[in-house]
């Protein structure tokens, strides 16, 4: 009897043990700038000094546009931290980042030849206390690279954001969020929460991700460009 | 284990390491004798040019406490401590650090403190670790010394000791005018410096203006573990150094010295100039760590020439502190993956895409504002995109968003475009950037990700 409580207590210190009813209150977090999303968040927001885990289908559905207000938010915090990109899949683009308001002079990119130098500098640079957050492709499929990426944010206080394929979602994962996205109608971006720290997992929630303002409800659906100058859409 | 001999043609051991003594080896043996004992001792013959290199090594680094310091070969080094002692907080502060220092360097020292360098001389010499401070004190400090300490020849120390002394004390008993007429003037003048009664001007040591210091291995070496264990005592001579100098470093070289004087090159950058052991020591440990040698190492080199101004504004550590964090993170990824791996952004102030942004040195950017609606990703090269009846497609079909921009600039540099950008859609969801060529081909392309 006595013994099995002391393996109780043994587990219970254990690094990797989180105890759900306990961490939700004490997470600190940045908000996602997203009301609907916040509500679903440990919370209220991205969690701080944790790992993130962003699966999604492909490219394009809006995975960045998720972070942007975050992103704007942290690269305009007094304490200067780097946003720093390791391994993006193409260039971050200039404009665009300017546009949705993200100082670029916190922008740091780190371009690894390795794939093993790729995981080596996302935890250098979530374990260093000077980026506020690290967003990473990483290609690798590695359980125990994903648990020493989660202590490396915790020590750095850091928001790590890991972009992987949808595919990886049924294996285990170290990371404390781990959220799915599907493209919805127009510019919604559907998002469930397959783990969250005190909380189980949720069902889709839709968000409305803009591309841009213009008006979504019309397409074109011919073009000539034959003549420029006197370009016209034409109606179905 | 090592033992080393002295060059005469009898070949007895001087010095040997601490294993080699635990088995019964020491000074004054033959070395046959040694061999007999230990049979795989290794027998090095006394060099003593890199002793005095050593030395020389030892009075640069020992220059960060104190403006005043002096080469006494074979083995002394004098600081003049008095007017360093407030700066660094009292005598046993600064003794510690000393001796640290050079425990951390990787030598033992006899350290004695007292008002004339002789005196300090000859109390370091029989390991007196005494703190006089006192010019009347020093006589009764110095009355117990053998006379070996006195810095004059065999000879004259045999007549002394014909003579029935035995002790400094009683040297110093003796009449003042039969010591000049028996064994010369300078023997009173000696002594009467060594009590301070008379001033003795010392040749002050002057740092050289550059660092290069070349430590042998003991083997051949193929391992960075080993060449760690020495780049940390040559790393920390140079910060001595600098200490000493007041200056800092933006980069420094490595060189590994393989046979036949063939050398391996390391350089280490900086991102801003420096004098920190433990940062060095970092970045070093990164480059040694992808370093892949072709040959083995022999001897190591550390070699710094551009030696920097240290401003007052480096020194600030209240503001800096998050910034210097900062700067390692940089310079610890440089030293890992290489100085291009390493980048900031800007945005340029251009219409052509392609040309609105650029990289730049980290937390250096140009941010011009754009209201224009920017995919989050560029293609690093636009990607023509397959079509259907003239319709551009991706996964199928894609769906154009219907208000387009024209962009047409460039005219004057050769590269002018003149495109119709569009938004589009795959039947998957995903937001592409795409254009169509206004001329030419009127190709489809795809520049952009609507991430």
């Amino acid at each position: 009897m006595n013994s099995d409580s002391m393996n109780l207590d043994t587990v219970l210190q254990r690094a990797d043990i989180w105890r759900g009813n306990q961490m939700a209150s004490r997470t600190q977090t940045v908000s996602s700038g997203f009301g609907e999303l916040d509500e679903q968040l440990p919370g209220g927001g991205w969690p701080r000094g944790a790992l993130t885990e962003i699966l999604m289908p492909q490219h394009g559905v809006g995975a960045l546009r998720l972070l942007v207000p975050a992103l704007s938010r942290l690269s305009r915090d007094d304490d200067k931290r780097w946003i720093c990109w390791v391994a993006p899949p193409y260039i971050p683009y200039a404009p665009a980042l300017v546009g949705a308001g993200i100082d670029l002079s916190r922008v740091l990119l780190v371009h690894p030849k390795a794939q093993q130098d790729g995981l080596w500098a996302v935890e250098q640079s979530l374990r260093s206390g000077t980026c506020s957050a690290v967003l990473a492709w990483p290609a690798l499929d590695d359980s125990t690279a994903m648990r020493r990426l989660q202590l490396a944010a915790e020590a750095g206080d850091a928001l790590g954001f890991l972009f992987r394929p949808k595919r990886l979602a049924p294996r285990p994962s170290a990371a404390a969020l781990r959220i799915q996205l599907e493209p919805g109608a127009d510019t919604d971006l559907s998002v469930s929460i397959l783990k969250r720290r005190g909380g189980w997992a949720s069902g889709p929630i839709h968000l409305d991700v803009p591309v841009a303002q213009y008006d979504r409800t019309v397409a074109l659906h011919s073009y000539s460009a034959t003549a420029p100058g006197s370009f016209h859409a034409q109606w179905q | 284990m090592l033992a080393v001999c002295d060059g005469t043609s009898r070949r007895s051991v001087l010095f040997c390491t601490v294993p080699a003594g635990r088995q019964g080896v020491c000074s004054a043996m033959p070395v046959a004798a040694a061999r007999a004992l230990v049979h795989d001792l290794i027998v090095h013959p006394r060099d003593l040019r890199a002793e005095n290199r050593a030395l020389h090594a030892l009075a640069a680094w020992a220059y960060q406490f104190s403006s005043q310091v002096s080469v006494y070969p074979p083995c002394t080094v004098l600081l003049e401590v008095q007017g360093s002692l407030k700066l660094f907080g009292g005598y046993s502060v600064l003794l510690e650090r000393i001796q640290q220092g050079i425990e951390a360097l990787g030598y033992k020292a006899q350290i004695a403190t007292a008002p004339t360098p002789l005196a300090a001389y000859s109390l370091a010499c029989c390991n007196h670790q005494q703190y006089i401070e006192d010019a009347a004190d020093l006589a009764a400090a110095l009355a117990d010394l053998p006379l070996s300490v006195l810095d004059w020849t065999q000879p004259l120390l045999d007549r002394l000791h014909g003579m029935g002394v035995r002790r400094l004390g009683e040297v110093l008993k003796l009449p003042r005018d039969g010591l000049a007429r028996r064994f010369g003037p300078d023997k009173l003048l000696y002594l009467d410096r060594m009590l301070g009664r008379c001033p003795d001007p010392q040749t002050m040591y002057k740092p050289p203006a550059r660092f290069r210091r070349r430590l042998q291995l003991v083997a051949e070496v193929e391992q960075t573990d080993a060449m760690l264990f020495v780049l940390q005592r040559l790393v920390m001579e140079l910060c001595g150094w600098l200490h000493g100098q007041g200056g800092a470093l933006q980069h420094f070289e490595i060189r590994l010295w393989h046979r036949c004087q063939q050398h391996t090159r390391l350089t280490i950058g900086l991102h801003e100039k420096s004098r920190a052991a433990d940062q060095f020591m970092v970045l070093v440990r990164e480059r040694l760590e992808r370093l892949e040698l072709e040959q083995p190492v022999q001897e190591i080199e550390l070699r710094a020439d551009q030696l920097l101004q240290l401003d007052a504004q480096s020194l600030d550590l209240f503001d800096t502190h998050v910034r210097s964090n900062q700067v390692d993170l940089l310079d610890r990824l440089r030293a890992r993956l290489g100085s291009d791996a390493i980048r900031g952004l800007s945005a340029v102030a251009e219409h052509r895409p392609e040309y609105a942004w650029s990289y730049s040195e980290p937390g250096h950017s140009e941010q011009c504002s754009d209201d224009r609606q920017r995919p989050l990703w560029l293609l690093p090269v636009p990607r023509q995109l397959r079509t259907d009846n003239n319709w551009p497609c991706l996964q199928g079909r894609l769906t154009l968003q219907q208000s387009r921009e024209r962009i047409e600039s460039g005219w004057w540099d050769e590269r002018d475009i003149a495109r119709d950008y569009f938004i589009a859609r795959s039947t998957s969801g995903a937001c592409y950037w795409i254009y169509h060529e206004l001329s030419g081909e009127q190709r489809w392309f795809l520049q952009g990700i609507f991430e």
